[in-house]
């Protein structure tokens, strides 16, 4: 995955997460629900996702183990990206 | 009996709907909840939370469906009742899941829900208490 595709969700993160902590503090792995974002803030990060990727995450695809790393989003958003190519 | 709880600030209900508007109520919520709700934010509030309980009382992990699969109805009490379909449905078909029952509180800046899920293998005296 590009760097770009990992900033822009950590940008989308960072805007929309209301985490306690700055972003950057966290690895691609750690865990965001841990980090303090909550299930209504891990809504608006869906939603901001799919503005920024203009995407659209199907139901299937609303797992814990999706939104809660920056490294899940990116596997899921790649996957997604490559459907629509 | 697994038992869950949530609580949502009204005013990040408000955000969601400053941000998103529409695309996040028809995503997170049913026809008949926007409707039963008249897009008060402290009734989606309160909602919400009670979705969210729904999931904890299910014991969720890692399963995926939407949102708006977890209902929120008018009971026949007058209260409110939950409504499962789709995923959520089936994950509290594979957990035993023989009925739920909800209880709601808001209030103007915080809405909260309690949910209890009864699995068919606690209903009444099991084989040890009868002994």
């Amino acid at each position: 995955m590009s760097d770009s595709l990992r900033d822009r969700i950590r940008q989308v993160v960072r805007d929309h997460a209301r985490l306690p902590i700055e972003i950057d503090a966290l690895s691609d792995q750690d865990d965001l629900f841990q980090a303090g974002m909550s299930s209504h803030a891990s809504v608006n990060v869906m939603l901001a996702l799919e503005d920024a990727f203009d995407i659209e995450f199907p139901d299937q695809m609303l797992q814990r183990s999706v939104f809660e790393s920056v490294s899940g989003l990116e596997a899921a958003i790649g996957e997604l990206l490559g459907q629509t190519v | 009996v697994n038992v869950g709880i949530d609580l949502v600030a009204v005013e990040q209900i408000e955000e969601s709907i400053a941000r998103h508007g529409d695309r996040f109520l028809h995503r997170i919520y049913t026809p008949g909840e926007r409707q039963a709700s008249g897009r008060d934010p402290s009734r989606l509030a309160a909602c919400f939370a009670a979705k969210e309980a729904t999931m904890k009382a299910l014991g969720r992990t890692d399963e995926g469906f939407g949102w708006d699969s977890i209902e929120v109805v008018s009971g026949l009490d007058g209260g409110h009742a939950i409504r499962l379909t789709g995923g959520a449905a089936a994950l509290a078909s594979a957990r035993g899941v023989v009925s739920l029952s909800v209880s709601l509180t808001r209030q103007r800046r915080n809405a909260a829900a309690v949910v209890l899920a009864r699995t068919a293998r606690t209903d009444g005296p099991g084989p040890v208490s009868r002994g």
